[in-house]
């Protein structure tokens, strides 16, 4: 325990990224990830980093973008109005092939919504969020422990991948304390023989692009991208069970609302109800196997998100609609109580999972 | 114990946070499992501050308390907000300089301290909240002179390691109260 | 004997721009100005959304397209991850820099980023077929003003020099034009320095050239680099708007 400290989870991810070797930031002032913001501006100037505020979201993002170009690990955070605002350049680091991590502590929407936690930020992050065909890698922690640890993952999948990772968390992560191990190993960068560095007149230019004007062409791009889409799919999904092995009914849920499910599904144990959860932790690529599996075997499917229903989406896909996927949510920033996971808990089993 | 839900809740300015902190911190020094969370937004500014912490043998779940073991009220609104929302048996420990009624509920053990009038007193004003965490942890059997020297100091900054006495003689006030 | 020689930072490929374009004597004197100062190996070009999108295929440094108007943000960031080393230009044109990249602009200006702007002036939108720019002159017919453009209406054009010269940041702007020999002359004067000042960790120069379009002017490229003497000119001053070391010992 002696190594542990307690720290928001917003100050966890601006340490871890330090750890993971950033020492870029860019980012504009929003609530509630302005620790983000504030600690870097403290550290980054005496360990020889950069923190900038700029002008914009999108100068923070076309700034990230100019830090991947050249080679180097580089980050921004926001929270929900603001990605929208960067979801120009999260394309266009797509179409580049860039390297980067955006983090995403969620509030409730849409257009300038709250300030309060939420999760109706998944469809933006798991499908994209700007134009053209691509994604990002998303991850979505549940724990303090958990912002810090899978900030050093993203900074290792994106350089594995050339792709953005995002960290989706909300509100509530970001401002929670818990105790932290910042004992976090990290994989060094890799070789980037196609950053923008200079020639040194040694080798041809490099060029940093997204722009393909021969149809040809950049449909073999496309094409060539969702290849590798495709093997982050099959090796990169990260989930995690809980009580799954006899549970006749289960749980979807990811980030916060995992935490509050957890403790519904204890007290659904406790009275006799055999129900199990399966936490996404990356949200893309989505965790199809253990829902495949469950599929087999559950009753039923309670989603708990905070949207109106959007994970469910992916939860319906991985099952093949084998069985009933119910949601339970609540939105504009109120959170899922115990009790109300309790009582959806409750209402499939009575009814056998039956729709 | 094996898990205290406990809200602290007044006005911004209180040093419920800090009082929070403090306690999350004491979990930790004793091996415990902890969680701390704020409310936060807007009412940073004057308006009412809360925070929840869970001190647990176990894994904490949900970080949010809809339901505390424990409510420390530092002003009436937080009283008025969440007498109601206490466990039956719980307990609730109220500033009774600054809330003037009584607690309403006869199912729930209260403590009424005159933490701010007591703060004053002595000199340190800015300490009613350490008054009521002395209080909080004597009530809990967690009170312990070394173990809050260490939380005190993982919360009080290094230059400011003056006050690591005068938080200490808060607390002590208050268990004794 | 070798009298004129393409420049080494720049490379074979034929360029896309029109007859009587003057991006490809911008483009070389950038070119010359990397050679001369022996920074090609160590530059960054970002190229901006607009005619010269694919200026990246030109210049034989590393080269990285940016969004439309989003280059002196790019630039900041590639400045930033190597200060010590990366030499940063910026090359748009006025819709890019004027228009939707108005903001990273003036803050690029304001923070005096060590980078060079080359701000390629001609009043119009020429990627996308002639549309009114932000430096389209009053009563200037253009796709989107086909009756002139009426300043009642849409407001008069950005003198950017004049603009951000009021900024404390900026340490160099300078308005010139490669109609004519002469102004070529001038033109590389003025880059040059502004790389230079980068070199010198001055900041922030910006280069504005006046330049012309002779496709969606409607003109021939004689008549278009008259044109920029008789409209342009007046309208856009040339001369040093801002030269912060100016009187400094060298």
């Amino acid at each position: 325990m002696a190594d542990k400290v307690l720290m928001k989870g917003n100050e966890a991810i601006a340490e871890a990224a330090i750890i993971a070797g950033c020492r870029h930031y860019f980012g504009y002032p929003i609530t509630p990830q302005t620790e983000i913001a504030a600690y870097m501006a403290k550290k980054m100037p005496k360990i020889g980093g950069v923190f900038l505020q700029a002008e914009s979201e999108i100068a923070a993002i076309n700034m990230v973008y100019g830090v991947a170009a050249a080679g180097k690990r580089v980050m921004t955070s926001s929270s929900s109005p603001g990605i929208s605002l960067k979801s120009e350049g999260l394309s266009y680091l797509a179409g580049s092939d860039l390297p980067a991590l955006v983090v995403n502590v969620q509030r409730g929407g849409p257009g300038l919504g709250g300030i309060q936690p939420s999760q109706s930020d998944y469809f933006q992050a798991t499908r994209g969020s700007g134009h053209g065909d691509y994604h990002m890698i998303v991850l979505a922690p549940s724990s303090v422990q958990e912002m810090a640890e899978l900030t050093v993952k993203g900074f290792e999948l994106a350089d594995t991948y050339r792709m953005t990772s995002m960290i989706l968390a909300d509100g509530t992560m970001g401002q929670m304390m818990e105790p932290v191990s910042l004992d976090l190993e990290v994989k060094p960068a890799p070789e980037k023989p196609w950053a923008t560095v200079g020639t040194k007149l040694q080798r041809k230019h490099n060029i940093v692009n997204s722009l393909s004007l021969v149809p040809e062409e950049l449909e073999k791009f496309n094409f060539e991208r969702y290849e590798r889409y495709n093997y982050i799919k099959e090796n990169e999904a990260m989930y995690e069970e809980y009580l799954m092995d006899d549970a006749e009914y289960a749980i979807a849920a990811f980030g916060i609302t995992s935490r509050v499910a957890k403790n519904a599904i204890n007290e659904a144990r406790k009275q006799g109800i055999k129900v199990g959860m399966i936490r996404p932790i990356t949200l893309w690529p989505f965790p199809v196997a253990p829902f495949k599996k469950a599929a087999d075997k559950v009753k039923a499917i309670i989603s708990v998100e905070l949207s109106m229903g959007q994970m469910i989406d992916d939860v319906k896909l991985a099952t093949e609609c084998k069985v009933p996927v119910t949601l339970c949510n609540r939105v504009g920033g109120m959170i899922v109580s115990p009790e109300q996971v309790l009582e959806a808990i409750k209402a499939v089993a009575e009814n056998g999972g039956a729709k | 114990m094996s898990t205290k839900q406990m809200l602290l809740s007044g006005f911004g300015g209180q040093g419920i946070l800090f009082a929070g902190k403090f306690l999350a911190y004491k979990g930790l020094t004793d091996g415990k499992q902890v969680s701390w969370l704020p409310s936060y937004g807007p009412e940073m500014r004057g308006g009412t501050a809360s925070c929840s912490v869970i001190i647990s043998d176990e894994a904490v779940g949900s970080p949010i308390i809809s339901n505390p073991d424990i409510l420390v009220a530092m002003n009436l609104p937080s009283l008025d907000k969440f007498e109601k929302s206490v466990v039956p048996g719980g307990v609730i420990l109220a500033d009774s300089t600054l809330i003037e009624r009584k607690v309403e509920r006869d199912d729930v053990t209260v403590y009424y301290i005159p933490a701010t009038r007591l703060a004053s007193e002595n000199g340190f004003p800015t300490l009613a909240n350490m008054i009521l965490m002395g209080k909080l942890l004597e009530i809990l059997g967690e009170f312990n002179a070394d173990d809050m020297k260490v939380a005190l100091s993982k919360v009080i900054s290094a230059k400011r390691a003056d006050m690591l006495e005068t938080n200490l003689k808060a607390l002590e006030l208050g268990a004794k109260f | 004997m070798v009298v004129f020689d393409k420049p080494h930072a720049l490379n074979d490929m034929s360029m896309h721009y029109c007859p009587g374009c003057t991006h490809g004597i911008i483009h070389r004197l950038v070119a010359e100005v990397m050679d001369e100062l022996g920074i090609e190996g160590r530059t960054i070009g970002i190229a901006p959304v607009g005619c010269s999108v694919m200026a990246y295929n030109y210049f034989n440094c590393d080269m990285i397209e940016a969004a439309h108007g989003r280059a002196p943000a790019v630039a900041t960031g590639v400045k930033r991850a190597d200060p010590e080393n990366n030499i940063v230009f910026t090359y748009q044109g006025d819709g890019d820099l004027a228009s939707i990249g108005m903001a990273e602009t003036v803050h690029a200006a304001a923070r005096n980023e060590n980078i060079t702007v080359i701000f390629v002036n001609n009043a119009i939108y020429g990627m996308t077929g002639g549309q009114m720019a932000p430096t389209s002159l009053p009563g200037q017919i253009t796709q989107t003003s086909p009756y002139g453009r009426d300043v009642n209406h849409c407001g008069y054009p950005i003198r950017v020099c004049e603009m951000l010269s009021q900024l404390e940041g900026p340490e160099y702007l300078e308005r010139v034009t490669v109609n004519s020999v002469k102004q070529v002359r001038n033109a590389k004067k003025a880059i040059k320095k502004a790389f230079q000042n980068q070199l010198d960790g001055k900041g922030f120069s910006l280069i504005e050239v006046v330049s012309s379009c002779p496709t969606n002017w409607g003109l021939t490229p004689q008549a278009a680099l008259k044109w920029i003497d008789e409209k342009m000119l007046p309208y856009y001053p040339l001369g040093v708007y801002k030269d912060r070391s100016a009187g400094e010992e060298k």
